[in-house]
């Protein structure tokens, strides 16, 4: 089992034929993702290895049943893409575009409240459910099956964790980049529910970082609702206020989003909290360890 | 992006919201002309600075005398402003907004902005004008009102009365109730069709003659968005960014200088902030973030070099690059030909992981250049800390 992602998933890639579109549809599709079609308008008829392109992700739906959309339109043009695959039917969008204005965002957002449509990202490198599918840019031979579930608002920092899951044989079930912007499609919450109801993941790794209050939120929730182990870490420690980090959405302002403070709730809730990103593999052996040996 | 004062009162003109009648002023000469023209009981004299605390810092002067106005001009021009924003540097004033003054009855704050959970945008109002909100909302939080705003549908007539009824306004001003729910619609009008990330009137005050004014006002702008906006260019203000900043955003590198003495370079922003972390849990102080991007190639490698060299703190070198798409051989290169290029006499400490790691350790490795090579993170961060340690102690016993 993983969550939302697995061998069956039909991924169709909008904006294939571009420079990304087509370099990360080919990975994926030798990753072993049925990448079933691609989207780029005016562009129908042609094949990137071999995969078909379609001028709209309505045909590509009709022709080919994809039920997964993995977008890697420009900036200007992503928040349409998104609204696009999502009246096609598609019930997963994986948005990758870094840099959408935060008030496209606004409004698509509130365009997909209430549908039966989950969207994440942008700004993120994806979702991966190891051995199996593949949606995204990340690299996918760090990964391995295996038994923990990974949630991160980063990308090369998912995969310096993962790597050290995989390199200790824990491996994991499915990884999920949530996207480094203010404004996301789906937070550590619906997805934390998720792996509890997983049975093969046994504990989550959870990534943040400064900015916005996404990682109390989830400390709440945790605190509630969740069994399972919960390693967290979160960058920026070192952060000064006001400034943005890279991440449009990685910013403290008014005092507000700081590590500490993060930290502070993810400990209150339960959650055992990793000082080192070094050592993120190591504690996740550690809190799986007493029950592995029963 | 942040834009001054004076600029973000132009917009709100354009925006049908009323500010006081001020011009840009960058010599006392023009600050004699404009006083002379304006001819206003009360004349303000602002430094035109992107930070706040600007009144507690002294660079507000009032004066009714318009022959003072030139004096008060070369005061502040030229001076270094400390703020509680600034940090202990501060800012040289190379511009002032000299403006009309307004009798105040009474003073509001207002804002708008994205809330990050909702994705709604919300405005924020209070009594408490003139105060920070920050300070408000941890002393009298019930004092601080919010209004989310569906942005399906757009600012509606309701949302004007919930946050004007809320204050109380009609109490304290019945005759101020239409004018400050246009205003909030304007505002939003603004905010969207500006892509601005945060609009904020404080205080946005009641004159005596029963008027709103925006006294204040600050907006910053949505960098993903100034594709839309190139007439914004001409807003940005170059005196305002660190130099090196400037240098990084031209080579597409993601850099903010901070106060520490290794110099960090990383692929992707939650990375390079783990590194930053990392090297303070091994006992120093990172000098700045530098994110080198997902397509990192030789060229910004060797422009983040160049970035890094020229920052006179920095005593040592953390490379760490994860390798996904990224490959480790081409970073390697990548370093190789800028350390040659730019005879580096600090030590460096290059951590590689991930896709082709080996042979990237290994041309570094046999390059000949004086580069120590890492596998592990924590390792790589020990190694750079205790190199620049003991340069450091070299370097005071010699002295």
């Amino acid at each position: 089992m993983s969550i939302l992602v697995n061998k069956s998933t039909r991924v169709v890639v909008q904006g294939i034929t571009g420079k990304e579109g087509s370099f990360h549809a080919t990975q994926c599709k030798a990753y072993g993702t049925q990448v079933v079609a691609g989207v780029t308008p005016g562009k129908a008829g042609q094949a990137v290895e071999g995969i078909p392109v379609f001028n709209t992700v309505r045909d590509a739906v009709k022709t080919t049943q994809c039920d997964t959309s993995l977008i890697f339109v420009p900036p200007a043009f992503a928040s349409d893409a998104i609204l696009e695959a999502a009246d096609a039917g598609v019930r997963l969008i994986v948005c990758i575009t870094e840099g959408i204005p935060v008030n496209d965002m606004v409004r698509v957002k509130r365009a997909l409240r209430g549908r039966d449509v989950r969207l994440i990202g942008p700004n993120c490198p994806g979702i991966i459910t190891a051995d199996e599918c593949k949606i995204g840019i990340m690299p996918g031979f760090i990964h391995k099956k295996g038994r923990v579930g990974v949630i991160s608002r980063s990308g090369t920092l998912t995969y310096e964790a993962v790597n050290q899951l995989t390199t200790l044989g824990l491996g994991e079930t499915t990884c999920i980049g949530i996207g480094g912007d203010p404004i996301i499609g789906t937070g550590y919450v619906d997805l934390l529910a998720m792996f509890e109801k997983d049975p093969e993941t046994e504990a989550v790794v959870m990534i943040g970082e400064i900015g916005g209050d996404a990682e109390e939120k989830a400390a709440a929730f945790i605190k509630q609702h969740i069994r399972k182990p919960v390693i967290g870490f979160i960058a920026g420690i070192t952060a000064p206020p006001g400034r943005r980090m890279g991440h449009a959405g990685a910013i403290i302002t008014g005092g507000k989003g700081t590590a500490a403070e993060k930290m502070a709730a993810l400990e209150d809730a339960g959650v055992i909290v990793v000082r080192n990103p070094a050592e993120i593999g190591k504690t996740v052996q550690g809190a799986l360890s007493p029950r592995g040996s029963v | 992006m942040n834009i001054h004062e004076f600029q973000a009162k132009q917009l709100f003109a354009q925006f049908g919201i009323p500010v006081p009648i001020g011009k840009e002023i960058r010599t006392p000469r023009a600050a004699e002309k404009w006083a002379a023209k304006l001819n206003a009981s009360v004349y303000v004299v602002k430094a035109q600075i992107h930070a706040g605390g600007r009144g507690k810092a002294g660079g507000v002067k009032l004066t009714k005398n318009c022959a003072e106005v030139p004096a008060l001009a070369k005061e502040l021009l030229g001076r270094n402003l400390v703020t509680h924003q600034t940090g202990p540097k501060g800012r040289k004033v190379r511009r002032l907004l000299v403006e009309e003054g307004a009798g105040i009855a009474r003073e509001l704050y207002l804002s708008l902005l994205v809330d990050r959970d909702s994705g709604w945008p919300v405005f924020i109002a209070s009594t408490e004008g003139g105060m920070e909100i920050e300070e408000v909302a941890a002393k009298a939080p019930e004092k601080v009102l919010k209004e989310p705003v569906d942005p399906a549908v757009g600012y509606q007539g309701y949302n004007g009365r919930n946050l004007a009824y809320g204050l109380g306004l009609p109490a304290l001003e019945p005759s101020i109730l239409g004018s400050f729910i246009a205003l909030l619609g304007n505002l939003y009008r603004l905010f969207m069709e500006k892509n601005a990330s945060l609009v904020e009137i404080n205080p946005l005050v009641i004159t005596h003659d029963k008027k709103l004014i925006a006294l204040d006002g600050k907006v910053s702008l949505d960098d993903n968005a100034l594709f839309k906006h190139p007439d914004f260019q001409a807003m940005r203000d170059l005196h305002e960014e660190d130099p090196l900043e400037i240098e990084a955003t031209n080579n597409n590198l993601n850099y903010v200088k901070l106060d520490g003495n290794i110099g960090c370079m990383v692929n992707g922003a939650g990375l390079a902030m783990a590194t930053m972390d990392v090297i303070k849990l091994a006992g120093s102080e990172p000098a700045n973030f530098l994110d080198v991007g997902g397509g990192a190639t030789k060229e910004t490698v060797a422009a983040g070099f160049r970035i890094l060299l020229k920052d006179r703190n920095v005593k040592g070198i953390f490379i760490n690059i994860f390798g996904g798409i990224v490959r480790c051989e081409r970073i390697a290169h990548g370093v190789i030909e800028a350390a040659k290029e730019v005879d580096i006499r600090i030590p460096v400490v290059v951590r590689l992981q991930g896709t082709n790691a080996d042979e990237g350790r290994k041309l570094l490795q046999e390059s000949g250049l004086k580069i120590e090579v890492a596998t592990d993170l924590w390792e790589a961060a020990q190694k750079i800390v205790a190199l620049t340690g003991k340069r450091r102690k070299k370097a005071d016993a010699a002295s």
